[in-house]
């Protein structure tokens, strides 16, 4: 019991008893929301029993007195309050306000929230417009002297975002594509063309699949990154001192990634179709007994001249988006961890939509084309 | 109420004994036998050179890091031998400030000072809220304060906030880690009054880490200077005494000599509330 309700000369006492701590604090929480009240014109607090008190202590008995005030009662200490009442009393007790601000009033009218939406939305195209303006000079600045391409760092990021990603892609093309073949020799077997197994497999991974998968999973490893990346420099103020060295941080942060992609998508789509189509020759071997060398004569049949390239001249576009998707995102954290998690979630959705948006463009352009 | 207590000659008993700490990183040692004694009720500075240890001692006197050898003591209890529940107890015993802040980025500055307590104990939204409010006063800080994030502050808030952070559980042993360091002269100075208004208005006891010479002579009590892997200890006016040529280096170089300027004065200072 950490307050006992007694009586005194037929007035009200609350014998504070125990230790009042913060370790206690949602014991003294309970005690004080849940006391008795007495009625009675005047009450006494009486802390002789108290073994101790802290700050959080004072803070209820603050709470305790102002219950039995809101009951119509006065309040006294029975002897002298405790000194760490008194010092919340006088020093801690008081909201303590800011002087008069110049907090701006907000107006809430819908034209108001329409102009508002408006200059954001207008900020908002300004700031990516400015992206890719700052990008181009640096381009450009990087086609005349190649000293400013920075080849390492290029070279870095083919290896982060290409080579150490070869296994992965490997790995996801072939089981696609197995999959693919698999539901394709079910439906095809019923009309006895399982021999088209392989024209499915071909067009579908050389055409869209290779070089699709090969980018969504690139936006999921390297989209991340570069955002995160990317990010936690701007936290650390580490863009402002690339600035301030007078280094371009788009010349060091962001071309060597977009080159770097636009390098190695291509290069590991190539390792997807390659891989896809190993992974159909498989099934197709082990469910509808297609030896590899029939396999090879009918994807000869099945391949258009263009058919190939229509799958790995889209690589190179989607490594940009994913690239400047990335570096962008991550250009804009500021502050705070939470702002540096919504941006790398944003940078790989929204280049995963974006891939997906170019390719159905890129679909629509071939018909068009007849490619 | 009195300016710094300068414990008795008969000191009551350590509320953190170091005993004999060996700490190791591969094959370089950091601390070889290092002894560290803090009487209850002073503001104990822990000082070395870039390197010595000293975050080390810190983060192995808090429990965060296992030392090769040795005890720590924290009221009696040895946490270097203590494990999960025993040891969160005394953890929840001390509070902590790190260099920078170390706030919750995500967070809003109450909701970063009650986080210990929220985390501790189911509390209606309300008290949470003023019990937050009653440690931001209690550092200086207005109300306007508590809806702010870290990001809107300035280095001298942070370090306050901070300081709240530390103190929502009522602990009667903080640490710490430079919090004067990054902060204008004036800003530290108002740090140094608040750290001496709260230790002695809620009689803490306080151990610093810290490089800020004028700092160490107005608030410390006794200093441990961290040399050769092992702590050498005393009042200031004894480390003003002492040969070994790093500490005399140290209190005897050009920035020593100004800063004890502020030293004379410190014993007479009334305790004022500090703006």
């Amino acid at each position: 019991m950490l307050i006992e309700v007694g009586e005194r000369d037929g007035e009200p006492v609350y014998r504070l008893q125990g230790a009042w701590r913060a370790s206690a604090v949602a014991e003294l929480n309970d005690a004080v929301a849940t006391v008795e009240l007495r009625p009675g014109p005047r009450t006494w607090i009486d802390a002789s029993a108290l073994a101790s008190i802290d700050l959080t202590g004072a803070h209820f008995a603050a709470r305790l007195v102002e219950r039995l005030r809101a009951s119509g009662a006065t309040v006294d200490w029975q002897g002298s309050p405790p000194e760490s009442v008194v010092f919340e009393r006088d020093a801690l007790a008081e909201p303590r306000d800011a002087p008069p601000g110049d907090e701006p009033q907000e107006s809430r009218s819908a034209v108001a929230e329409l102009g508002r939406l408006t200059v954001t939305w207008l900020g908002l195209i300004r700031a990516e417009l400015g992206f890719l303006g700052g990008l181009t000079v640096v381009f450009g600045q990087g086609l005349r002297s190649p000293r400013h391409l920075r080849l390492p760092s290029v070279v870095r990021h083919i290896n982060e975002a290409g080579l150490q990603a070869v296994p992965i892609v490997a790995l996801i093309a072939f089981l696609i594509s197995v999959i693919v073949a698999y539901i394709g020799a079910q439906e095809l077997q019923q009309f006895g063309g399982q021999v088209f197994v392989v024209d499915l497999v071909t067009l579908s991974v050389l055409r869209e699949l290779g070089v699709l998968l090969t980018a969504i999973i690139v936006a999921g490893r390297s989209g991340s990154a570069f955002a995160a990346e990317i990010g936690v420099m701007q936290l650390n103020d580490e863009v402002d001192a690339l600035g301030a060295i007078g280094v371009n941080p788009y010349e060091v942060l962001v071309l060597p990634r977009v080159i770097g992609l636009v390098i190695a998508l291509p290069l590991l789509t190539v390792i997807a179709d390659a891989m896809g189509l190993a992974g159909g020759a498989v099934l197709s071997w082990l469910v509808l007994g297609i030896p590899f060398n029939q396999f090879a004569v009918r994807m000869q049949e099945a391949l258009a001249t263009t058919t190939f390239w229509a799958g790995l001249l889209k690589a190179p576009f989607f490594a940009a988006l994913i690239a400047l998707v990335g570096t962008y995102r991550g250009f804009e954290v500021r502050d705070s961890s939470r702002e540096l998690g919504r941006r790398t979630t944003q940078a790989v959705v929204e280049s995963i939509f974006m891939v997906l948006l170019i390719d159905a463009i890129f679909a629509v352009v071939y018909w068009q084309l007849d490619f | 109420m009195a300016a710094p207590v300068t414990p008795q000659p008969d000191p009551p008993r350590a509320i953190v004994t170091v005993r004999d700490l060996v700490n190791r990183f591969g094959s370089q040692t950091v601390h070889d036998g290092l002894d560290m004694d803090v009487y209850p009720g002073e503001i104990f500075g822990v000082i070395g050179g870039s390197g010595a240890g000293k975050s080390v001692l810190l983060r192995t006197v808090l429990g965060l890091r296992r030392p090769q050898r040795g005890n720590v003591e924290i009221e009696g209890r040895d946490i270097t031998t203590l494990d999960g529940e025993e040891l969160t107890a005394i953890k929840r015993s001390y509070g902590v400030t790190f260099q920078h802040g170390a706030l919750f980025s995500a967070l809003t500055v109450a909701q970063n000072v009650q986080l210990p307590l929220a985390e501790y104990r189911t509390l209606p939204e309300d008290v949470l809220r003023e019990l937050a409010l009653q440690k931001l006063r209690l550092v200086g800080l207005d109300d306007t304060a508590a809806t702010k994030y870290p990001s809107q502050l300035s280095g001298g808030m942070i370090k306050r906030v901070a300081l709240a952070r530390a103190l929502i559980l009522d602990p009667q042993l903080l640490f710490l880690d430079e919090p004067t360091s990054g902060l204008d002269p004036i800003a530290a100075t108002a740090f140094d009054d608040l750290l001496l208004y709260l230790q002695q208005s809620l009689r803490l006891t306080v151990v610093m880490i810290t490089h800020d010479l004028d700092s160490i002579f107005r608030t410390c009590n006794r200093v441990g200077v961290i040399v050769d892997r092992r702590m050498v200890s005393g009042t200031l006016e004894a480390m003003l005494e002492e040969t070994h040529p790093w500490i005399r280096q140290y209190f005897h170089g050009a920035r020593a000599e100004l800063a004890r300027g502020a030293m004379a004065g410190r014993h007479d200072r009334p305790p004022v509330r500090p703006a």
